[in-house]
């Protein structure tokens, strides 16, 4: 899977001299038009369509929908705040853990590995970014949540638990595994924007700094200084992808919707409410709220998205 | 701990200029040198030596290895991916036994096309050297970068901007500022690779103004393939030709009288 | 007096922080060594246990029989497998000529605002979670049909698959050298069939190289698939019911209590891998010949 960051310069196309152009040119050039228009168009449909379904619901809590924290099918009663506050924290513990692991693996890419490594090193990263969510959910499962169970939570209850994170029951399922198998899924597209972004930094660079009598790591400090706006932009894209992502946290997180800052307690996210609840919704008010949720998320990975892709943008099309 | 240090009268390592006047001594030499990218081959036995206090310009046709050998001189051709044989000496000593990183603090560097670092200041980008040496104290960093800015020749022009980015400068203030930026470390030998070869003419005869004027404190080996240029800066003058050393002399002795053919024929525009 | 003071800064005799600097140059250069090892290690983690558990259950009927009942153990997916083609094949039809015909846009005339605003729209589709595709696909194919079926679910799947397409067909059709071009129009061949017969011939592996990223995207899809594919225990080819899908088929064997059909998840886990890799390498192929050659 590549990650295209950037366009290459645009290509002129030479004009047809002749004033009176090709019936076929125009209409080619126009069907091709509507197609880009087609895609252009999917993403207002998709806004679209959603706010209409999610209408009921904006319209009975209007903003409240934010910052209720019922969630009660029953008496439709609903309120988002426990699924927005579930994912935010998953995916800032996902950042946390991934961030520096990410920028330590594209440093050895760009600036440390030899010629021969770097291709099937980045081969093995981008399959990382390859495996299917159900798989990571899988794994999750079987083997990331015993252990997180049997070993880590014990292990950090009994020497971290004066910091409210690492207070509660060892149950494995809950934020620490959602946040550990997001940071795995998030690695990946952080780590080969980064890399694509030290790459357009130009040698010049490198050498200016070590002739000074900079150290390696000294010269690799001051080029992550010039990165860092594309850096930033691959952590946005990062926090796009741990957002949305739904398998592989709804079969860890426990599934829970409440609001606590352990991370041994289980949480919910907006997306695994989604997976979990959707063929469920029997009631128009239901099937609406969760559709607004849909939308929140639409909305918030779209804003994340357009900042990430012109932070990217503004250090690798130069 | 760096300050007292620092407070401390110490040792020079360069020899104070008196003495190199008297008596000329040989800063760096080269013995034996070749040169390869992979398997090619770029330098062929090269051998030279470049006494304390002058400017040594290296001339020929592009692609001769002009370039390489002077990274040789302060191992930025490992960077590059490249490997060499032979010995590089700086005061007696092999750099290729010392670390790299010192050596070169000791040989700075000025490359083809200026490379100030974007995202900092004129100021940083003088005091960036000192810093990474942690050679740079409250006390001594503004004077540091001041003296340096004004052994550039550019301290007039920008002492009221320093806080601009160092990319917002023209082309020839920026070579400048890289000039500057390698002088503020203090090293003792200055390499320059074909450093004009970006500016215009003005900028160039400041550069070249500029190098008169360093040769009393540094020794210089510039890269140039503008032989005018070879001929108006330079004390001694190497004819490099398809990674051999063909001719090394006087520059004067090269460009009035060269001994070997290939050198006149180059010299007089005959090929190259 | 001036010289004693530049002597100061010429001071080679700080070996104190001299050994610090290359020691934490030493350090962090390692570390940055020890992450690149740290996710090939989670890489083979994963890579193991889905073959250490999933290999032993891979059978001739694993391919070829229907899921067998609750409680009996045994069976295959043979349905779920055919489901996934069948998911692909629809969001193909749908998603490759809008992703391929504007891709062809971006890369020919790509050079003013409106593709500019549909090359930025189509990096931000690119980024709208799977889960939100599966909700639109839902609102508006099942909504109306008042059914889940095969088709919403290849909707679902063909919204995945545009902006891949699109961006990898452009960027393609760019490498291909503007000297082609002028030479199929100094020929007098007009400049739609230039771009179809050589441009798009020429780029013609690099288009497929993208259509296989898209489908390596969404081959393992999950979540859009859950309420508009939905699942089938059955056999179904029709479009117009619930279909079932090997990733779908994954996540209901995972949280079940059965062990056998644990086990069962494993095996079409190691399936999915497996197709996923395989995809994922030929594009390496593909594209590595695609270079060396030019």
């Amino acid at each position: 899977m590549s990650f295209v960051v950037s366009a290459s310069q645009t290509t002129k196309v030479p004009v047809a001299t002749s004033p009176k152009r090709h019936f076929g040119d125009v209409a080619f050039k126009y069907t091709t038009t509507i197609f880009a228009g087609f895609v252009l168009l999917l993403v207002l449909l998709m806004g679209f369509e959603m706010y209409m379904q999610a209408k009921p619901t904006i319209e009975k809590f209007g903003w409240s929908f934010l910052t209720r924290t019922v969630w009660d099918p029953v008496q439709e009663e609903y309120g988002a705040l426990p699924f927005v506050f579930g994912t935010l924290f998953s995916s800032l513990i996902a950042l946390v853990i991934a961030l520096p692991l990410s920028i330590g693996i594209a440093i050895f890419l760009s600036e440390m590995a030899p010629r021969w490594l770097e291709p099937p090193l980045s081969f093995l990263i981008e399959l990382l970014a390859g495996i299917p969510s159900i798989v990571y959910g899988l794994w999750g499962i079987f083997v990331l949540v015993p252990w997180i169970r049997i070993s880590l939570e014990p292990l950090l209850s009994r020497h971290l638990d004066f910091i409210p994170l690492f207070r509660g029951a060892p149950y494995g399922y809950g934020m620490l595994a959602a946040g550990l198998i997001l940071s795995i899924m998030v690695l990946p597209i952080v780590t080969s924007i980064s890399r694509d972004v030290l790459k357009a930094i130009p040698q010049t660079q490198r050498e200016a700094s070590l002739a000074l009598g900079a150290t390696k790591w000294e010269s690799v400090k001051l080029i992550l200084g010039d990165a860092k706006s594309g850096i930033f932009g691959a952590v946005l894209l990062g926090l796009g992808r741990a957002i949305g992502e739904t398998m592989a946290v709804t079969m860890v997180i426990g599934n829970t919707p409440s609001i606590s800052i352990s991370l041994f307690d289980p949480g919910y996210t907006m997306a695994s409410v989604l997976a979990n609840e959707f063929t469920e919704a029997t009631t128009a008010m239901y099937l609406s709220a969760l559709i607004e949720i849909a939308f929140l998320l639409f909305g918030i990975t779209i804003i994340i998205n357009m900042l990430a892709r012109l932070l990217v943008w503004s250090v690798t099309k130069k | 701990m760096q300050t007292e240090l620092l407070e401390q009268p110490n040792t020079p390592t360069i020899l104070p200029i008196e003495t190199l006047q008297v008596m000329p001594m040989i800063k760096m030499s080269a013995r034996n040198v070749d040169a390869f990218f992979g398997k090619a081959q770029v330098l062929h036995n090269i051998s030279l030596d470049v006494p304390a206090n002058k400017v040594l310009a290296i001339i020929g046709p592009s692609g001769c290895g002009k370039s390489t050998l002077v990274r040789c001189l302060n191992r930025m051709h490992e960077v590059a991916g490249g490997t060499m044989a032979g010995l590089v000496l700086l005061d007696d000593r092999d750099i290729y036994k010392e670390d790299a990183v010192r050596i070169r603090k000791r040989i700075g560097m000025v490359f083809q096309k200026p490379n100030p670092f974007p995202t900092m200041s004129i100021f940083d980008n003088v005091a960036v050297g000192l810093k990474l040496n942690g050679l740079a104290t409250r006390r001594n960093i503004g004077e540091v970068v001041e003296r340096s800015l004004k052994q550039a020749a550019l301290w007039d022009e920008v002492k009221d901007a320093l806080n601009k980015s160092g990319v917002s400068l023209s082309g020839g203030q920026q070579q400048r500022l890289c000039i500057a930026r390698t002088l503020a470390v203090s090293p003792e030998v200055i390499l320059m690779d074909e450093p004009a070869s970006a500016l215009d003419p003005i900028a160039t005869a400041k550069i070249e103004e500029l190098i008169h004027d360093l040769k009393k404190k540094y020794t210089i080996v510039i890269v140039t393939h503008n032989m005018q240029q070879a001929a108006r800066v330079s004390d001694l003058t190497a004819f490099l030709y398809m990674g051999k050393l063909i001719e090394y002399d006087e520059t004067k002795k090269i460009f009035t009288n060269p001994s070997i053919k290939q050198t006149e024929d180059y010299i007089t525009g005959r090929f190259g | 007096m001036e010289r004693n003071k530049e002597m100061s800064i010429v001071n080679e005799n700080i070996p104190y922080h001299f050994f610090r600097r290359k020691a934490i140059n030493g350090a962090m250069l390692a570390l940055c060594a020890v992450s690149a090892l740290i996710a090939i290690g989670i890489l083979s983690l994963i890579f193991f246990y889905t073959i250490n558990r999933g290999a032993s259950y891979l059978s001739l009927d694993f391919f070829l029989q229907m899921p067998k009942p609750v409680g009996e153990t045994g069976g295959g997916m043979a349905n779920a497998i055919v489901g996934t083609v069948i998911l692909i094949g629809i969001g193909s039809a749908i998603g490759l000529p809008i992703g391929v015909m504007a891709g062809i846009y971006l890369a020919e005339h790509g050079n003013n605002k409106f593709a500019v605003l549909v090359r930025f729209m189509t990096d931000v589709l690119s980024g709208v979670p799977s889960i939100v595709a599966g909700v639109v696909a839902y609102s508006l194919v099942v909504i109306p049909t008042k059914h889940f079926s095969a088709f919403a679910g290849g909707v679902a799947l063909a919204i995945l698959m545009i902006p891949t397409v699109t961006r990898t067909t452009e960027e393609m059709v760019r490498l291909v050298p503007q000297s082609y071009r002028e030479a199929g129009l100094a020929l007098g061949i007009p400049q739609w069939k230039t771009t179809v017969q050589i441009v798009l011939r020429t780029a013609f592996r690099g288009i497929v190289t993208g259509i296989l990223l898209a489908v390596a995207r969404v081959a393992g899809e999950t979540a859009p698939l859950l309420f508009t594919a939905l699942g089938n225990r059955f056999w179904s080819t029709s479009l117009d019911q619930p279909i079932a899908s090997l990733s779908v088929f994954v996540y209901d064997y995972a949280k079940s209590p059965f062990e056998d059909w644990n086990n069962q998840a494993w095996a079409a886990a190691l399936v999915l891998i497996i197709l996923i890799s395989l995809l994922s390498l030929s594009v390496r192929i593909v594209t590595r010949n695609r270079f060396s050659s030019r």
